[in-house]
C-alpha cells in the first residue's frame, strides 16, 4: 500500500508529516528512512527535529523561523525525488529467553499456528529485522521483518503490565520492549538487554534502519545476563558492517 | 551549604519542570517541559531568571513549603490559589522573599489548573539528557525521576541575590471561555464528514482521564470513516487530537506516547496548547478549525507576549500589595480604609 506519490499531511503549525504509504513494508521504511537520512545530512532551516516510522517521516519545525506550508513543500519535493538508500547496516545480535514464564503467550500462539512451540521460536529468530521505528515510549523497538505466517491480531484485552524487555508481536509487527508498560501483544520472550538507561552513555543503543537477529538463548543463563547488563555490559552483540 | 526548599505538605500532582527536553522524538521521548509555558516564564521572569529555568510546576495542587539553611525570592504565576506566608496573605504574580524558617502555603486554584513556582537562581539538580524535567513514564528527570512528594527538600541553585527589590505582573489570562483552536488533519481524512462536523460543533468537556500525557475529553462519539479506527503506528505531535475506537477524543500533551495508532483528527495549535492546558475535568472545551496562516500569526502574538514579559515587571510596594491581597482574599483590612 504505497502512495502513488508522497503526501504532505499537516500537523498544525510546529510540524508536519511526510506520508509514503499505509502499510508496513521494507521498500516503504526504507524511503523513510532514506529521506530521513537526507534531512539529517543537510539540515533546512527552521528544522527541529525528524521522526521516522513504519510509513511517514515526521518533521518539526520552529514555527516562528519556518512555514509548515513551505518547508513542507520543499520536504515533499525531496520526498518524492530519487534517494539513496541509508548509509547504516548496524547488526545487532540480541539474546532472547523464549516461552515460559519469560513468553508466557508463546503457547497459545504456537497453537493458533499449529506450530510447535520450538518451530515458532525459529521461526521469530530467522529473519534479520530492522529497526522501523523507536516510538511509543522511550527505547521501544518497532521492526519490520515478521514472518507473515506468524501475524497473529492484538489480545482483545491488554495486560495492564508487560515487563521490561519485553520480546512480542502484534499484527505484522514485532517489538523488543524497553520499560515495563500495559501492551495488548502476544508475549513470546524476554531479552536482558537494555535500550534505554538514563544513566548510560548513550542513553538509548537501537535505531531506526538498525539491523537485529534474536538469538534463542537458554532460560538458566537469563540471571547471569541480567547480573551482565546491570553490570552496563553489553549482552548484545554488535556489528558494524 | 545552600537553602532548600522543603516540602511539608501535599495535595494534588507537582512535579520540577524546565524548558523541556527536545530533540529525542526519534527515540521514543517526548520532550515534557511547561504544560503552560507562559506561566512557567512569567514566573521566572519574576525572580530575575531566564524563562525556561527549572520551577516547580503544581497540578490543580496545595501544597505547604518552609524555606530552609537561607532565604529564598520566589514567584507564582499561572493558576493561583490563596497563597499565604506565615499565616499572611501574599498576591500572585510576583516576587517576594520567604525567610529562613518561613512557611508558605499554596491553596488549590481558584481556576485553572497548572501554576508555576519559580525559584531565583534556579533548583540545584542533575540534569538527564540536557534538561531537568521529569518525564513520569520515562523515570527521568525531576527529583529521582518522580513527582514531588511530601518531605522532599528540593535543593537551591545558589544563595538569594541580595537587595533584589520585589517586583509583579498581570496575572497571565487562563482563557476559559475561549475555543480551542486547531488545524485539521493529519487524518482528518480518515472520518466522515459527520465525524467532522461532530468534532467542530459540539460541546465536550475535559474527563477525569486528563493529565500531562494527555487530556480524555467527554461528549458524543465523532464517527471514524469505513477505514475504521486503526491505522499504521505513526508520529504524534503536542497538541495531537486522536480519536480512539469508541470515537472520543484524546489531545496528547507534554508527557505524551511519541507514536500512536488511532486517526489524529487535527491538531491543537501551539498558541493554544496553554489553553487546553489550563481546563479542569468537566469544563468545557469546543473546538475551531483556522488555517496554518492564522496558527503562525497567533504563534508570532504568542511569542511576543512571551517575550514583553520583562519590560512589563513593574515594582510592588510590598505593604500596600500585600494588603491588597488580603482585600482581594476577601478578608477585611480596617487599616487600608483609612487611605
Amino acid at each position: 500500500m504505497t502512495h502513488d506519490a508522497p503526501r504532505l499531511l499537516a500537523c498544525g503549525n510546529t510540524a508536519f508529516t511526510i506520508e509514503f504509504g499505509a502499510g508496513i513494508d521494507p521498500a516503504l521504511s526504507a524511503r523513510v528512512l532514506a529521506l530521513d537520512a537526507a534531512l539529517r545530512a543537510r539540515p533546512l532551516p527552521g528544522l527541529c527535529e525528524t521522526v521516522p516510522t513504519y510509513r511517514s517521516l515526521t518533521v518539526h519545525l520552529d514555527p516562528l523561523v519556518a512555514d509548515p506550508d513551505d518547508l513542507g513543500r520543499t520536504v515533499l519535493a525531496l520526498a518524492a525525488a530519487p534517494l539513496p538508500p541509508p548509509a547504516t547496516a548496524r547488526l545487532w545480535r540480541i539474546p532472547v529467553v523464549y516461552g515460559g514464564e519469560f513468553g508466557i503467550d508463546l503457547d497459545a500462539v504456537s497453537a493458533h499456528h499449529g506450530l510447535a512451540p520450538d518451530a515458532l521460536i525459529e521461526r521469530h529468530a530467522a529473519p534479520e529485522y530492522r529497526v522501523a521505528m523507536i516510538g511509543f515510549l522511550p527505547g521501544y523497538a518497532y521492526l519490520e521483518g515478521l514472518d507473515p505466517g506468524l501475524a497473529l491480531s492484538r489480545r482483545p484485552h491488554p495486560r495492564s503490565v508487560t515487563p521490561a524487555g519485553t520480546i512480542s508481536i502484534g499484527g505484522a509487527q514485532a517489538l523488543i520492549a524497553s520499560i515495563a508498560a500495559p501492551s495488548g501483544w502476544h508475549l513470546l520472550g524476554r531479552t536482558p538487554f537494555q535500550n534505554f538507561v538514563p544513566e548510560r552513555d548513550p542513553v538509548f543503543l537501537l535505531r531506526p534502519g538498525d539491523r537485529v537477529r534474536f538469538v534463542p538463548t537458554p532460560a538458566e543463563h537469563w540471571d547471569a545476563l541480567c547480573a551482565a547488563a546491570e553490570a552496563g555490559e553489553s549482552v548484545a552483540e554488535l556489528s558494524e558492517a | 551549604m545552600s537553602g532548600v526548599l522543603h516540602l511539608l505538605r501535599l495535595s494534588g500532582a507537582a512535579s520540577i519542570q524546565d524548558g523541556g527536553r527536545p530533540g529525542f522524538l526519534r527515540d521514543g521521548l517526548s520532550a515534557s517541559g511547561p504544560m503552560d509555558r507562559l506561566a512557567h516564564a512569567a514566573a521566572n521572569i519574576l525572580v530575575g531568571n531566564p524563562p525556561d529555568a527549572a520551577a516547580i510546576e503544581w497540578g490543580l495542587a496545595s501544597a505547604t513549603l518552609r524555606a530552609e539553611g537561607g532565604p529564598v525570592r520566589l514567584a507564582l504565576a499561572g493558576a493561583c490559589g490563596p497563597l499565604r506566608c506565615d499565616g499572611e496573605p501574599l498576591a500572585d504574580h510576583r516576587s517576594f522573599l520567604l525567610r529562613e524558617g518561613a512557611e508558605l502555603t499554596l491553596g488549590r486554584p481558584r481556576a485553572g489548573v497548572f501554576a508555576t513556582l519559580a525559584v531565583a537562581g534556579g533548583l540545584a539538580l542533575r540534569p538527564v539528557l540536557g534538561s531537568v524535567a521529569l518525564h513520569r513514564r520515562a523515570a527521568l528527570g525531576g527529583l529521582d525521576g518522580r513527582p514531588l512528594r511530601e518531605g522532599d527538600r528540593l535543593p537551591l541553585a545558589g544563595p538569594v541575590p541580595a537587595g533584589e527589590a520585589d517586583v509583579g505582573l498581570d496575572p497571565v489570562p487562563l482563557e476559559s471561555d475561549r475555543s480551542i483552536r486547531v488545524v485539521l488533519g493529519p487524518q482528518d481524512d480518515l472520518f466522515t464528514s459527520d465525524g467532522l462536523a461532530t468534532f467542530l460543533q459540539s460541546i465536550f468537556t475535559v474527563s477525569g482521564q486528563a493529565d500531562r500525557m494527555g487530556y480524555q475529553l467527554d461528549g458524543p462519539a465523532i464517527a471514524h470513516g469505513a477505514g475504521g479506527f486503526n491505522i499504521v503506528s505513526d508520529a504524534t505531535v503536542m497538541g495531537s487530537v486522536q480519536v480512539s475506537g469508541t470515537g472520543r477524543p484524546i489531545v496528547l500533551m507534554a508527557d505524551r506516547q511519541t507514536t500512536g495508532g488511532y486517526p489524529k483528527i487535527a491538531t491543537v495549535i501551539s498558541s493554544d496548547i496553554r489553553r487546553i492546558a489550563q481546563r479542569r475535568p468537566g469544563e468545557p472545551v469546543r473546538f475551531e478549525a483556522v488555517d496554518l496562516a492564522t496558527a503562525r500569526t497567533l504563534a508570532q502574538v504568542r511569542a511576543a507576549a512571551l517575550d514583553a514579559l520583562p519590560k512589563n515587571l513593574r515594582p510592588v510596594e510590598g505593604e500596600a500589595e500585600r494588603l491588597m491581597a488580603a482585600n482581594v482574599a476577601g478578608a477585611a483590612v480596617d487599616a487600608f480604609r483609612d487611605d
